[in-house]
């Protein structure tokens, strides 16, 4: 029995740790989508959060959780001073600002001598361990949990809802919109800082225009109306391209597939409470 | 030396703006970012491709066809995909993501069918003749390109501006609820405008295909990049922010190559691009619609 557990789990390992780490970066596009922003320089912040924490693990030797935290606070930073000129635009407008920012940061990395250019970093230790994955995303997630039922929660329920209504409550719109914003960051960052102790090597190319797509794809996928939603999504197309080997070069062609389909017949994500309430009370109503 | 890097400039923002072209009308009348127009955009690359070396059509047919066949892969995409979300009144953000996997399908797709190695077209499709003017070498593939995108980027220009067609298009971009009260047949333009504007995706394929002759099923994605750089350059949803957008970025591109580095060609416009974020995130020539309590 433990034998086989250790066969699945030096098998398996990597991919149910990048599973944990997908979820968080899904829900750190949650969090900016709970306030109504359709941000997506996510995997830029990813990137921003991986390179400094592996340039602190391999050049000064910091310990770990000092590491993840720089790793978290780092994109932060950026965050705040590109947050305030562009969280001015809304809707579509804000995506593609976004993304232009995350091409920008890319390209910057490409060039960078300490990054390693083109070429990424090598040889970053493996320090992540499966429990720190697991303390993160439990972590992430009661964050999120208790944001939404907090002041600051409902201020970004309300901006999403009608931003001048909010604003007109009294709800200082762009402050919130900023915290949103500078906390996906973090939760992004702690995911990139992750993430490159887990896999040896990172390159400026896993952080571009594709990884922001997937990263949006999986939390619509799963729903976006409560944290349960993106950690779904996170969980099945980080597995589905392994469940769809058999398929080879058309691989891919299903993932698209798939997610026209959802959009088209469940445009609320596959996690959707609202959803599920409507099937149990039609339920109770047959059986009365 | 300068003139010819100032004419190699404006044949490569030419093609960006053609490519531009297709996106910022979407964008414009429809309100939607569509992200499959890169992979539009290879499969119009493909489809010449074929034609001239399968068929062996002569180029100018092959183009038409190749036009034809992405604006029909348009109108399919708009009427599977866009119009049930248009029905349903989806939020803009779905729609976006509803062409995401457009574009992953038709990207795996080509790369089933084709192959992932790169294609040329075969050698002579284009005339090699080149006129030589002062110290400015000047191709026969350079003039048609120039020539045609702005002929094209004119033309929808008159017929935006001048004729019932493009007011009407213009009325639904403003309030299509409204234009629709006003007897717009606002569902049928909508369609025109995805095939309209596939078609001039696929015909910057072809373009592209042809000056860099290197066709692989992934060239539409760093093209779509580019898309994104000059709509937010020019402004969303302008023409004329289309063209200036495009030859602009097509002008910073060619420069950078020629008097910096060619490692930082794209620096140097992401990081052009992104200043004028900073100080104009609504782009040179747009506005920021935002609704005022």
């Amino acid at each position: 029995m433990a034998e086989a557990w250790q066969t699945f789990w030096s098998t398996y390992s990597t991919l149910i740790l990048s599973i944990g780490v997908n979820a968080m970066l899904a829900l750190s596009i949650y969090l900016t989508l709970s306030c109504g922003l359709l941000a997506m320089a996510n995997a830029a912040f990813m990137g921003i959060g991986a390179y400094t924490a592996a340039l602190l693990t391999v050049h000064l030797n910091w310990p770990f959780s000092a590491v993840l935290i720089a790793g978290g606070l780092s994109p932060a930073l950026v965050a705040l001073l590109i947050g305030i000129p562009t969280l001015r635009l809304s809707g579509v407008y804000l995506a593609m600002a976004t993304l232009g920012f995350g091409e920008v940061v890319r390209v910057v990395v490409l060039n960078l001598e300490l990054t390693g250019g083109p070429l990424g970093l090598n040889g970053i230790p493996l320090q992540t361990e499966w429990w720190q994955v697991a303390l993160w995303l439990l972590l992430t997630l009661y964050g999120l949990a208790r944001l939404r039922r907090s002041k600051v929660g409902r201020a970004f329920e309300a901006i999403k809802e009608d931003e001048v209504a909010a604003r007109l409550m009294g709800i200082d719109v762009t402050a919130y919109k900023l915290l949103a914003f500078v906390l996906g960051a973090v939760i992004a960052g702690v995911a990139g800082a992750l993430n490159a102790h887990l896999t040896f090597f990172i390159s400026p190319g896993e952080y571009g225009f594709e990884k922001a797509v997937d990263i949006l794809t999986m939390a619509v996928l799963g729903g976006t109306a409560s944290p349960v939603g993106p950690v779904i999504g996170a969980t099945l197309l980080t597995l589905l391209p392994e469940l769809l080997r058999f398929l080879k070069d058309f691989r891919l062609a299903v993932n698209g597939l798939i997610l026209i389909l959802v959009v088209l017949f469940l445009p609320r994500g596959i996690w959707d409470p609202l959803r599920f309430r409507a099937l149990w009370q039609q339920r109770r109503r047959v059986t009365a | 030396m300068f003139e010819q890097q100032l004419l190699n400039a404006l044949t490569l923002g030419s093609v960006y703006a053609l490519f531009a072209l297709g996106f910022t009308l979407i964008f414009g009348v429809l309100g939607v970012i569509n992200l499959s127009h890169g992979a539009v955009f290879m499969l119009g690359s493909y489809a010449a491709l074929l034609l001239v070396s399968k068929v062996s059509l002569p180029l100018c047919l092959a183009l038409l066809i190749a036009m034809l066949a992405t604006g029909l892969l348009g109108l399919i995409i708009d009427f599977l995909v866009l119009k049930p979300l248009r029905a349903r009144n989806a939020p803009h953000l779905i729609p976006m993501i509803a062409t995401i996997g457009v574009a992953i399908l038709l990207t795996s797709v080509a790369q089933g069918l084709f192959g992932a190695q790169v294609q040329r077209f075969p050698f002579g499709t284009v005339s090699e003749a080149s006129f030589t003017w002062g110290n400015i070498h000047i191709t026969v593939l350079q003039i048609g390109i120039v020539a045609m995108a702005l002929a094209l980027m004119a033309l929808l220009l008159v017929i935006m501006r001048r004729t019932q067609l493009g007011r009407a298009l213009r009325a639904i971009a403003e309030a299509p609820k409204a234009a629709y009260l006003l007897g717009i047949n606002v569902e049928g333009l909508f369609l025109l405008t995805s095939f309209v504007a596939a078609a001039l995706g696929g015909a910057a394929g072809v373009l592209i295909g042809l000056s860099f002759n290197a066709i692989t099923p992934f060239m539409g994605q760093p093209m779509l990049l580019k898309g994104i750089a000059v709509i937010i350059l020019g402004g969303m949803g302008d023409i004329r922010g289309a063209l200036i957008g495009g030859l602009f970025l097509g002008l910073a591109e060619v420069m950078s190559v020629a008097y910096i580095s060619s490692d930082f060609r794209d620096a140097i416009s992401f990081g052009l691009l992104f200043l004028i974020l900073l100080v104009r995130p609504s782009g040179l020539f747009g506005q920021v619609l935002e609704r005022k309590a």
